[in-house]
């Protein structure tokens, strides 16, 4: 009697803690491999930048065609954001100028951002090579990267940004 | 005025004791309560003649399979629609009516929506959720699936973290409660806590972020702590009890409560578990807080307590003198609305506001306070404290500590000015 109960008690705390963890489990396994096709993402330290190269030059062609259009020249603006420009303004009364070259704080939100929801139209119809060039013009426009520059995988994650250090992060502190 | 009037003013200007109205139902009736009365309240000025009207002498229209609000009441409506200067697509926002609504909940046909290239046509059938990333087992989850899951229901506010901005201006921008704040609307959301597919999908214990990412044309991304998702985020599928709406994520999206609008990813089809936030555009470009001497504050989630007063507001003036009811909402992503403080003198007194239940945390609570107009000029405040017991701060006070160009999380104190005629404006006081 007293092994029955005690099995009884186990056999109890099994099923509790295997209903504890019970879920409906309804999600359908998937790689990683196969997943590749929706990741869009890129961290700054290049991880998710797929093969690829793109210049300065190759990258003024392209913003000609696909850009200009809602960018202006050279990413003088409106009505879409400017893209250049803007240094010196984010210190006291003025009114700022955001731009990638004033404010953004890291080179590869570039990428991410241009291929996942550029041109606005046409979004996630660049190739990598476009995106790429693309990049490497806005940098350079900025003067943030010689007109020789090329962009990849592995110099787009070494571009310093420079406006990175006025960046702190706030979270899970509170901010006044 | 009566004596007994005078007593129940409990601030400068005509602010009457908050349980003044509560009396006349009966509830709590003393010698001064019944002394109240509604004197003073503006009625009609004469009898009219009661007809029987038509509608009663005729047959009304018979079933409707989704009804839609009387046509009378038009002014009741999301704008202004913003100009799209791109050939009718793009990025944009429209506001809530906020001084044309009571109550906590906001009408799913009136919910803000901001969207960044436009409301994408999802049929749900094709709509898929990846989780994926640092994870043992990336898994896919279809609309029907996640039906099939154990449902939570909330009643959240979301606000975008834009709402409000113009209130940084040199000057104060004409508007209304809607062209001024109604970036922010409330709902029960009912949905999948993510902590549930989570821990399906086996999270690595090295991934602390995650980044959510929409459908639409703008595949619209942020990066959470993986705290806050372990908290409370759903995976909401719907919205006041039907399906979501297209404008706010249709089939699903991510409910962060309490924290940037933007960061409630609708349209929700990935979540990738990260060691590091993926520093997205709308993480860094967007939404981190520029302040004085060019730093910038980044990664600032909850929106802190807020207010506004909705009746009377621009747009919903006084009529005559006379005994009112001041109405407006209170909401915080750090919790519960603890208390709503209300000034008719631009803020050289405050009374204590009644809370309009139920009172829930990082929802949107009503309050109310009765208010006898003289009719002379009057500078009409909120102020809301929560339960951590941050107080809304003064306009002064919020431009100093960060300077008046950092365009998001604006949640400094209104003032409503109301003119001898009735009229009502924003000011600065």
């Amino acid at each position: 009697m007293f092994t029955r109960s005690l099995a009884f008690t186990a056999a109890l705390l099994v099923s509790v803690a295997a209903n504890a963890a019970e879920t409906p489990n309804l999600g359908t396994p998937i790689t990683e491999a196969e997943a590749k096709a929706w990741d869009l993402s890129i961290l700054p330290n290049g991880e998710g930048l797929p093969p690829g190269r793109g210049s300065v030059q190759q990258g003024e062609l392209i913003y000609e065609q696909k850009c200009q259009g809602c960018h202006a020249e050279k990413g003088a603006g409106t009505p879409a954001d400017k893209l250049v420009g803007g240094q010196g303004t984010l210190n006291g009364d003025v009114p700022p100028v955001k731009t990638v070259g004033s404010y953004w704080p890291y080179a590869t939100t570039l990428f991410d951002y241009i291929r996942r929801a550029m041109p606005l139209a046409e979004p996630q119809s660049l190739t990598a090579d476009e995106v790429y060039a693309l990049s490497a013009y806005i940098l350079n426009l900025n003067g943030i990267v010689g007109a020789r520059a090329t962009m990849d995988a592995k110099s787009l994650p070494k571009v310093k940004m420079p406006n990175r250090d006025k960046f702190f992060v706030v979270y899970p502190g509170r901010f006044p | 005025m009566s004596k007994e009037l005078d007593a129940d003013q409990v601030a400068g200007n005509g602010l009457l004791d908050r349980r003044v109205f509560l009396r006349q139902g009966g509830g709590i009736i003393g010698a001064v309560g019944a002394a109240v009365g509604l004197a003073g309240y503006s009625r009609p000025v004469e009898a009219e003649t009661l007809v029987v009207p038509e509608w009663t002498k005729k047959p009304g229209a018979l079933f409707e399979p989704y009804t839609q609000p009387s046509k009378y009441e038009t002014k009741v409506a999301r704008g202004p629609i913003p100009p799209s200067p791109y050939n009718g697509i793009g990025p944009g926002s429209v506001r809530a009516p906020l001084q044309h609504l009571e109550g906590m909940i906001t009408p799913n046909g009136v919910h803000y929506e901001r969207s960044h290239n436009g409301v994408p046509d999802i049929d749900p059938a094709g709509h898929r959720l990846l989780i994926h990333g640092l994870v043992k087992k990336p898994l896919v989850f279809t609309l029907d699936a996640l039906s099939r899951y154990p449902m939570t229901s909330r009643i959240s506010f979301v606000e975008c973290a834009g709402n409000s901005g113009g209130m940084y201006a040199e000057k104060p921008a004409e508007g209304t409660a809607q062209s001024l704040h109604g970036l922010v609307s409330c709902a029960e959301w009912t949905g999948v806590p993510l902590a549930m597919l989570l821990e399906e999908a086996g999270v690595d214990p090295s991934a602390k972020w995650l980044v959510a990412e929409g459908a639409d044309a703008a595949a619209m991304s942020r990066s959470v702590p993986i705290e806050k998702v372990m908290d409370d985020a759903l995976v909401a599928l719907y919205q006041n009890g039907e399906r979501i709406r297209p404008a706010n994520g249709y089939p699903m999206r991510l409910l962060l409560p309490g924290w940037q609008g933007n960061m409630n990813v609708k349209w929700l089809r990935r979540i990738k578990l990260l060691r590091e936030p993926a520093q997205t555009k709308d993480e860094t470009s967007k939404y981190s807080l520029l302040l004085k001497e060019g730093k910038v504050a980044q990664f600032h989630f909850p929106l802190d307590a807020k207010s506004v007063i909705t009746k009377p507001s621009p747009g919903v003036n006084m009529t005559s003198p006379g005994l009112y009811e001041i109405s407006g909402i209170a909401w915080s992503g750090n919790g519960k609305i603890t208390k709503v403080e209300v000034s008719a003198d631009g803020g050289k007194s405050w009374a204590e506001a009644a809370l309009s239940g139920p009172v829930l945390s990082k929802a949107i609570t009503r309050f109310r306070l009765p208010w006898r107009w003289s009719g002379g000029p009057a500078v009409l405040q909120s102020r809301a404290i929560d339960e951590t017991g941050y107080v809304q701060p003064t306009r002064e006070k919020l431009i100093g500590l960060r300077g008046s160009r950092s365009q998001y999380h604006c949640n400094l104190i209104t003032s409503w000015g109301v003119a001898a005629n009735g009229e009502v404006k924003h000011v600065y006081a």
